[in-house]
This record gives C-alpha cells, sequence and structure tokens, in this order.
C-alpha cells in the first residue's frame, strides 16, 4: 500500500475570494500582517501495490483528469 | 427541428428546459439520461441547471466525466448544436468542450436576481433572433458564475468572436472577467452560459426575452 497525498491549490494570478475572506477573518480574529492567503484542497489517497514510479504516473493521470482544473489550478504530489 | 435534454443526478432545471422546448418548438425534446453512449439523432442538445453531484469536488467536474459525455463530445464534432445552461455551462468547461473555467463569485454568495444581457454576437446559431448589441433581460441563480480565461485564452475568444453574451450595464453578478456572460467553441456549435433564458419565454414569466436563444437553435423564427 502506498499513501500519497495531493495539494490542489490555484494558480498565481487567478482571483481567490475565498481566501480574501478568510484573510480577513484572521484579521478581525487579531492576527496581525497576515498576507496573500491563498486556500486550496488537499487528498489523500491509499493506492495497491509497492510500485512507486507507477503509482506517481497514476496520481499525475487522477489529477490531470480529475482531481484539479488545470485551466485556475496547481497541483503537487507527495509519497509516503 | 429536433431537441435533447440532458439528464444527471442533482440537476433540477431539466423541467423548465424541456417546457421551454416544447413550446419555442412545438415539439417535446428527448431525454438522455447519464450513463447513455448512444444519443438519438437530434440538432440540438441542451445540458440543463442544476447541482450535478451536488457540486462536489468542482461544479459541473463530475458530471463532465459521466459516459454521456463522451457522447455529446462525438455529436459536437459533428457539428450538432450543443447549449449548456448555468451548470451545463459549468459542466461542458470542465468537460474541455470549451474553454475557461467558472469560479466562486467574487461576492462569495449565491446570487439569485434579474441582469442585463447584452448580445455581443448576434452572428451565431444560438444567437440570431437579436439584434447585434441588442440588451436582453434574463434571470440568474448561481454560486459559481465568476469566469475566468487566462490573458491568452481571452484574447482568442476575443479575436475569434466566441463572446457571445456579457453583463450589460454594471449588472455583472459574478466577477466574471471582461464581464463575460457565455461563450462558444471556435467551431461556433457549442455555446455555454450562466444565464437562465429559459426562465424567460412566456408572458406568465414576465417577459419573453430569452426566446430567442431557442427559437435562434431551433430554427422557429417568428418571421
Amino acid at each position: 500500500m502506498i499513501k500519497a497525498r495531493v495539494t490542489v491549490t490555484l494558480k498565481n494570478g487567478v482571483l481567490d475570494p475565498q481566501g480574501k475572506a478568510i484573510e480577513g477573518a484572521l484579521g478581525a480574529l487579531g492576527f496581525s500582517g497576515v498576507g496573500a492567503v491563498r486556500q486550496g484542497k488537499v487528498f489523500d489517497l491509499a493506492l495497491e501495490g509497492q510500485d512507486r514510479a507507477k503509482a506517481e504516473a497514476d496520481l499525475k493521470a487522477m489529477c490531470e483528469k480529475l482531481l484539479a482544473n488545470t485551466v485556475i489550478e496547481n497541483y503537487t504530489i507527495a509519497l509516503d | 427541428m429536433k431537441s435533447a435534454v440532458v439528464q444527471l443526478p442533482g440537476l433540477n432545471r431539466d423541467r423548465d428546459m424541456i417546457a421551454a422546448l416544447t413550446k419555442i418548438s412545438g415539439k417535446a425534446p428527448v431525454t438522455v439520461w447519464q450513463t447513455e453512449t448512444d444519443i438519438p439523432d437530434v440538432d440540438l442538445i441542451v445540458i440543463p441547471g442544476g447541482f450535478s453531484y451536488g457540486d462536489y469536488l468542482r461544479c459541473g467536474a463530475i458530471a463532465a466525466r459521466m459516459p454521456v459525455m463522451q457522447a455529446i463530445r462525438e455529436k459536437a464534432e459533428k457539428g450538432v448544436k450543443v447549449l449548456g445552461v448555468c451548470n451545463g455551462f459549468q459542466i461542458l468547461l470542465e468537460a474541455g468542450l470549451l474553454p475557461g473555467a467558472l469560479m466562486r463569485n467574487a461576492s462569495l454568495k449565491f446570487v439569485c436576481k434579474e441582469i442585463k444581457l447584452q448580445v455581443v454576437n448576434a452572428d451565431t446559431d444560438f444567437t440570431r433572433a437579436y439584434a447585434q448589441g441588442q440588451v436582453i433581460r434574463s434571470p440568474v441563480a448561481h454560486h459559481d458564475g465568476n469566469y475566468f480565461a487566462d490573458a491568452e485564452a481571452l484574447a482568442a475568444l476575443q479575436g475569434n468572436g466566441q463572446i457571445v453574451f456579457k453583463y450589460a450595464e454594471g449588472t455583472n453578478p459574478n466577477g466574471s472577467i471582461d464581464d463575460i456572460a457565455g461563450v462558444m467553441n471556435k467551431a461556433g456549435n457549442v455555446l455555454g452560459m450562466m444565464p437562465h433564458p429559459e426562465n424567460l419565454i412566456e408572458a406568465a414569466h414576465g417577459g419573453s426575452d430569452g426566446r430567442g436563444i431557442f427559437a435562434s437553435a431551433l430554427d422557429v423564427i417568428a418571421a
């Protein structure tokens, strides 16, 4: 079993109104000096088998085909 | 002309769309379920609005990977007209049949109201019932209608006349780049739009400004 974490974030230059709202809420809680909050998504996956190269290739295909919308999002893949 | 309406779990504007197509063309559309891979011969396929798959992952993302979308892609490549409204627009973008993406409204709020829509390209199969530049009324109802395309894609849309509708007179309800409300593919047979023309087609709706889109696509423009 291979455990993997996929992180999907908005590309630079894509406006993130949710991140802006979170930034404002952090300020309202008294956390000063917090700038440029960008929110994203995390996917934890468990893959059968031990072939790490295959897992990485499969995860890349999953990101391209479904997990990320590459028009607006970037992704990173980390294996345990 | 014959039409079809696609049905997926979570869509909720399909009955409105069926009613609009039936009233305007005089013929009821066939309905196509998400698992179908063989779409009957029709001239227009409509993907209506709603919340397919609960908007999980991203609006339209799961629906765009259903078998019916492969069948729609093949039909579109053969020149069959495809119209996606609201969630249908989101699905067409996620399926890669149209360029760009729709993101959360800039206000972060669901908007449900009437806006003004300018027909910025009246020389299309979907808009020829209107005059170039005509401003029409249309309802909108969405949470993720904030259209985005990068600079290169936007320039291509503008250069090819693929921007069909824009929010007019300061009524942009969602922060869409360049006030874009609807775009088509380069070939001109696939149109996606956030507003709901099917909800403004007769006196009982308080107006019929949306009728021209269906009349154009179904080739039943009144003389």
